[in-house]
């Protein structure tokens, strides 16, 4: 179903009416109540800025406030509990960036084995079943203890979560490609590299792709949670950090800011879908 | 010997309860270079399945197919193949998908070689100004002309059609069956294609191979196609042979066709039929 043009302006128009009416909501069941001068600012003053908004949820003029001097300075650092949100998410994207990786480079060819194969699909059917539906977070112990390394169990967590979606995409991929195309593959004397590079894998691209959007999906899920439980760097340390300062424009400000991220990623991996995407 | 030999073929599928029954069985025909073969009959008597053995897709339980003096043991580039659901590679441009043919054919040629041949086969169809549209963009006709071209470019030495045209409309079937029969008598190519069209069969066939109905089905009849070449579709139904045999195909897929009562294979020579008026 596409929308026309009018369609279109009218859906802008109603979203930013919605946007309007919750910030308007928010901002005034979130307006400080009236009080003088006191010596909370001198406090505060002192404290820094952390020790102030303690009231309540901040207001989003706060939020704004806030983003503002976040995003004019994304990437400061001073010292290992203070810096700025750029530094961040090039941490958590790192991280992500990393264990994805290492998972298609597992799971794409894993993922043909077991496609190709009948006898490796039900060889390996089981430990997949099982090993799928554990919470990545419950491999960090494990990780830690093994790899004795934060950072980098926080990219093993990000690999094994990764890796499910991208290899039971692929192997469905590889598996569900067309006879009719294998035939001609065939009556055409095509060797097995050549097959699986310009048969195979162009047919089962947009299967494959999908799996990898799924994945990417997971894997920024995860690396909030998994910053949060080992600390030290990332978007996921950063929110739990303004928490324990108390500073809750900055949580609202990361989540915002890790689903815009999110939502980023999505549509890139989106568009590289669209590139591999035929039409039959 | 000729050309094609094809002898004692016979397909075996387990069969849920009890004993496996034959599909076809006692298969046997032969095929001079240069001769187009129709083979017709109705639906599940193994036609695709005889096409797929003669291709190197399948393999038979029983029987030898020889082509060239040498057995037929798997796919081959000597043998091209036209698919019943034209089979194209989707995401390719009907130019890279006879370059794929191509390529697999010459390995060694350089890009522009290979982009010359493909064009002269893409002339050759009709598809001249479609190079760059994917499969998608065209019509089953030209789909179909593709598979064609694609079968062609490789210069096989013999060339299989799996009911090439029964997805096409009438008029579009027509054109192509013309520019078919225009390729084969300029390439004097062989070429054995299965059909449900007794027209079809008798516009381009020089002999025509009738099967009974499955299961335990054989080649009940070898028709010579009496009409001599060339023929052409708009007067081909005035030639005088063209009723009687006519009458004698559809005669026989109507009345004659139904499965043997016994279960002795027929291992004599399918009778051949000469119809001269």
């Amino acid at each position: 179903m596409s929308l026309g043009s009018r369609d279109f302006w009218g859906a802008a128009a109603l979203s930013l009416l919605l946007l309007v009416f919750v910030l308007g909501v928010w901002q005034i069941s979130t307006l400080p109540k009236r009080q003088g001068p006191s010596a909370n600012d001198e406090y505060a003053k002192l404290m820094g800025r952390g020790a102030k908004k303690t009231e309540g949820l901040p207001t989003p003029g706060q939020i704004g406030k806030t983003a503002w001097k976040q995003l004019a300075h994304p990437f400061y650092d001073r010292g290992s509990n203070d810096k700025g949100i750029g530094i961040q998410l090039a941490y958590s994207l790192a991280r992500v960036g990393a264990g994805y990786l290492l998972a298609i480079v597992f799971a794409v060819p894993l993922g043909f084995l077991i496609g190709m194969s009948p006898l490796m699909h039900r060889a390996l059917d089981p430990f997949i079943q099982v090993l799928k539906p554990i919470s990545p977070l419950a491999w960090m112990p494990l990780a830690l203890y093994t790899i004795k390394d934060s950072s980098v169990s926080g990219v093993f967590v990000i690999f094994i979560c990764s890796l499910w979606p991208m290899l039971i995409n692929t192997a469905h991929g590889v598996a569900s490609v067309r006879r009719d195309w294998l035939n001609v593959a065939r009556t055409l004397e095509v060797k097995p590299l050549r097959r699986a590079f310009r048969v195979i894998l162009p047919a089962a691209a947009p299967t494959i792709l999908t799996g990898m959007r799924i994945s990417m999906g997971i894997a920024w899920l995860v690396i909030v949670a998994a910053e949060m439980l080992v600390g030290g760097t990332g978007i996921g340390y950063f929110v739990w950090n303004e928490w324990n300062n108390l500073d809750l424009a900055n949580v609202i400000f990361a989540i915002l800011v890790i689903g815009v991220v999110g939502m980023a990623l999505d549509v890139a991996i989106g568009r590289l879908q669209k590139l591999v995407t035929y039409v039959d | 010997m000729a050309f094609l030999e094809v002898q004692g073929l016979s397909k075996i599928y387990p069969a849920k309860d009890g004993r496996p029954v034959p599909v076809f069985e006692g298969v046997g025909f032969a095929i001079e270079q240069g001769e187009f073969v129709c083979i017709v009959g109705h639906s599940g008597c193994g036609k695709t399945t005889i096409l797929n053995i003669l291709a190197g897709l399948d393999t038979a339980s029983e029987g030898v197919v020889i082509m060239d003096r040498r057995e037929v043991a798997g796919p081959s580039l000597d043998r091209g193949v036209v698919f019943q659901g034209h089979a194209l590679l989707p995401w390719l441009s009907v130019l890279k998908n006879i370059a794929f043919a191509v390529r697999s054919r010459w390995p060694k040629w350089d890009r522009i070689q290979v982009e010359l041949h493909c064009q002269k086969y893409i002339d050759m169809v009709g598809l001249t100004g479609a190079e760059h549209k994917k499969p998608a963009e065209l019509s089953g006709g030209m789909k179909q002309r593709v598979g064609i071209a694609r079968a062609f470019a490789i210069q096989p030495k013999m060339l299989l059609l799996d009911e090439p045209f029964g997805a096409l409309d009438a008029l579009t079937r027509g054109v192509i069956q013309d520019e078919l029969l225009k390729i084969c008598a300029a390439t004097r190519q062989t070429v054995f294609m299965i059909t449900h069209d007794v027209d079809e069969a008798l516009l381009l066939a020089d002999r025509i191979l009738l099967m009974s109905n499955g299961p335990r089905a054989v080649i009940a009849e070898t028709v010579k196609n009496a009409m001599v070449a060339p023929r052409a579709r708009h007067n081909m139904h005035r030639d005088p042979q063209y009723y009687p045999i006519r009458n004698h195909l559809v005669d026989f897929l109507v009345n004659r066709s139904k499965p043997r009562a016994t279960d002795t294979p027929q291992r004599a020579a399918a009778n051949v039929v000469n119809l001269r008026h």
